[in-house]
């Protein structure tokens, strides 16, 4: 038998039947539903007077367009509303389980797949989200799908896809105090590009991704789309066991012992081939902070806004020249100490139990500066309320944040919670695009650390010096 | 089901800028609809703004073919971008390189991603800013023309060449395999 990756191991266990030309007919364990990219599909499926073929392995939630405000109103904006509406009655049409507003378990969907423990090893998991890649920190093979497609998954239970080429990202050494899982993607999206890994799915293997927490790992494997890749995974080891074990959808008793017999399978053999590989080492990598258009356009918190007439292609030249017009910043400026307006502390890259309790450590007994705006919007509904049950809210508020419900929030402004145009904003999600966060809006991406002290500072600043 | 694309003639637009993200192409306030259509006169709606932006050039009016830079599609998985695309008129899109979601979703929409080596990019770019200027996209043939002697080929992946030739249903097409569904939902229950 010849040596095989994580991956190979898991497209392997779901291919259904080989197609022509190198393309397959791959079977889907779990698929996630939200209001933005499914009503399309569920009309496509009434038209066609089709069902969902398996609706128990689809689960669907509210989180992209939900206000994060007050929950016994009604949504505002009636086309939200709309929205929000639909998803309620194609789930109740099509029999799939929806964890709506009023729900506890609501929040951004690729928060509460792993909370539930419907997030497992080996499975083959989408969403009509990007930011579904998050969920390959379990071992899963997870990609974000446009909405034909989850018609199609939602019709079908299965995928057409040609097989991804491999990518090891090999990340040794120990992180610096005040460094962390987002500063070690973004650095690599640094060095490979955010187009470093299209066509291609990561691994990420080594000493400093196996000493990494489940909720790290998640935000390693969440921003493996900003580096263009179609998926990111984590062979499952015994932090993602202890992080499943008991979770209301993991198995129990003697399917438990089964499913970890299974799960330890979903491993790269030492030998195993990969088409490319990258290496990073952990303990060079400091605070990283953007501070152009694309997560790419990054670099360490003690650095300057680089000049783009030092770059080395006319086409690089002319992306940072746009992206520092954009982003109101002149060349040769100290990263630290440039002032922001707002702070964002939320999105399904940052905004788990863990994000929370590092940046409350950061804020307790301080208040965010006068000329800051600083929110902190939950995963989830059960995230923000393991956070209450810990006081964490309390730390938040009184050091003058707002603290929300769950949901996408101003990682996408496609609620109200939207930046002002030139409003510049410190923010833990995962993509600083030119008006992502608000028309007009500027954002920094970092760490929730680093934010959480941004917004203590007023500016930019490395959390390492606190 | 899938407008077929055999062969199309149009007339070209470039936008020559790298990475150029789904958030662009189409805004998050379009976003809330729950129809496919509506979403062309979102395209590029911030940019769009601007006068200067080369959408807003006389010489881009009409183009069905738009010749742009690499990593084009990338970020969100937002499908709407395809629709916007497809509603403004562009039947093909050609640039160096395309992000993965963006592409599989072109395929589903009678829109053909096509990869071109960069100097044939730099050379169809050039080319679009004399007004009038068509180039023919031949998916059968996975060639790319002009009148003026230009061609280049290109390899379209082979899955999504086939949708777009047929206009197949993708849907019915991976019904057919029910009984290989059926059995692999026995196999692993």
């Amino acid at each position: 038998m010849t040596a095989r990756t994580l991956f190979d191991r898991v497209w392997d266990a779901h291919v259904v039947r080989a197609l022509a030309d190198g393309v397959s007919l791959l079977y889907v364990d779990l698929h996630l539903v939200h209001e933005v990219t499914s009503p399309q599909a569920f009309a496509g499926l009434r038209h066609a007077g089709r069902k969902v073929r398996r609706p128990e392995r689809t689960l669907a939630t509210v989180d992209h367009n939900v206000p994060t405000s007050e929950r016994t109103l009604p949504i505002a904006d009636p086309v939200a509303a709309r929205q929000v509406d639909a998803l309620s009655t194609n789930a109740r049409e099509f029999g799939i389980e929806l964890f709506d507003l009023a729900s506890p378990g609501q929040g951004i969907v690729h928060v509460i797949g792993p909370e539930l423990g419907a997030t497992q090893p080996g499975m083959l998991i989408v969403c009509g989200d990007s930011h579904t890649s998050t969920h390959g920190a379990f071992g899963a093979f997870a990609l974000g799908i446009g909405t034909s497609e989850v018609e199609h998954v939602l019709a079908t239970q299965c995928i057409v896809l040609s097989k991804p080429r491999n990518l090891e990202a090999r990340i040794s050494g120990s992180l610096e105090p005040g460094v962390g899982a987002k500063d070690l993607i973004l650095a690599l999206i640094g060095k490979i590009g955010t187009a470093g890994a299209t066509g291609h799915v990561i691994e990420y293997t080594g000493d400093a991704i196996r000493a990494l927490s489940m909720e790290e790992r998640m935000t390693v494997c969440n921003m493996s789309i900003e580096a263009g890749a179609r998926a990111g995974m984590i062979a499952p080891d015994e932090v993602t066991f202890a992080y499943l074990g008991g979770r209301p959808r993991a198995p129990q008793g003697a399917a438990w012992t089964a499913a970890l017999e299974r799960w330890r399978t979903f491993r790269s053999d030492p030998n195993a081939r990969y088409d490319a590989q990258v290496q990073l080492d952990a303990s060079r990598v400091g605070p990283q902070v953007t501070w152009g258009t694309t997560p790419g356009m990054v670099a360490d918190i003690k650095a300057r806004v680089p000049d783009p007439a030092q770059l080395a292609t006319e086409n690089e030249r002319e992306a940072a020249l746009r992206a520092l017009e954009y982003m109101g910043l002149k060349p040769g400026t100290p990263l630290e100490g440039i002032p922001i307006d707002r702070v964002f502390l939320g999105s399904c890259t940052n905004a788990r139990i863990e994000d929370l309790r590092a940046a409350a450590n950061i804020v307790r007994g301080r208040h965010v500066a006068s000329r800051v705006r600083a929110m902190v919007v939950p995963g989830s509904q059960r995230v923000k309320a393991q956070a209450e049950q810990e006081g964490l809210d309390r730390v938040f508020r009184d050091a003058g944040f707002e603290w929300r419900n769950a949901g996408c929030s101003m990682c996408l402004g496609m609620n109200p919670d939207v930046l002002g145009a030139g409003e510049r904003c410190a923010a833990t999600s995962n993509r600083n695009f030119e008006g992502r966060q608000g028309r007009g809006g500027r954002t920094h991406l970092m760490s929730p650390v680093m934010a959480a002290a941004a917004a203590i500072e007023g500016h930019l600043v490395d959390v390492r010096a606190w | 089901m899938v407008k077929p694309f055999v062969r199309h003639r149009g007339k070209v637009a470039a936008l020559p800028r790298r990475d150029v993200d789904t958030d662009q192409i189409i805004p998050k306030q379009f976003l809330k609809g729950v129809e496919r259509t509506g979403f062309g006169s979102g395209l590029f709606f911030d940019w769009r703004a601007d006068p200067g932006f080369e959408l807003n050039q006389p010489a881009a009016q009409g183009a069905t073919i738009l010749v742009t830079g690499a990593n084009f599609g990338c970020g969100s998985s937002r499908e709407h971008a395809v629709w916007a695309l497809a509603e403004y008129g562009f039947r093909a899109i050609i640039a160096p390189s395309f992000a993965d979601i963006f592409l599989a979703n072109c395929f589903r929409n009678g829109v053909l991603p096509v990869k071109l080596a960069a100097n044939e990019v730099a050379m169809v770019t050039q080319r679009a800013q004399d007004a009038g200027y068509e180039v023919v996209v031949d998916l059968e043939q996975q060639v790319v023309s002009d009148d003026r002697g230009f061609t280049a080929r290109f390899s379209a992946d082979a899955y999504g060449r086939e949708l777009l030739l047929r206009g197949l249903d993708e849907i019915g097409r991976t019904l057919l395999e029910e009984p290989s569904i059926t059995a692999y939902e026995r196999s692993h229950p």
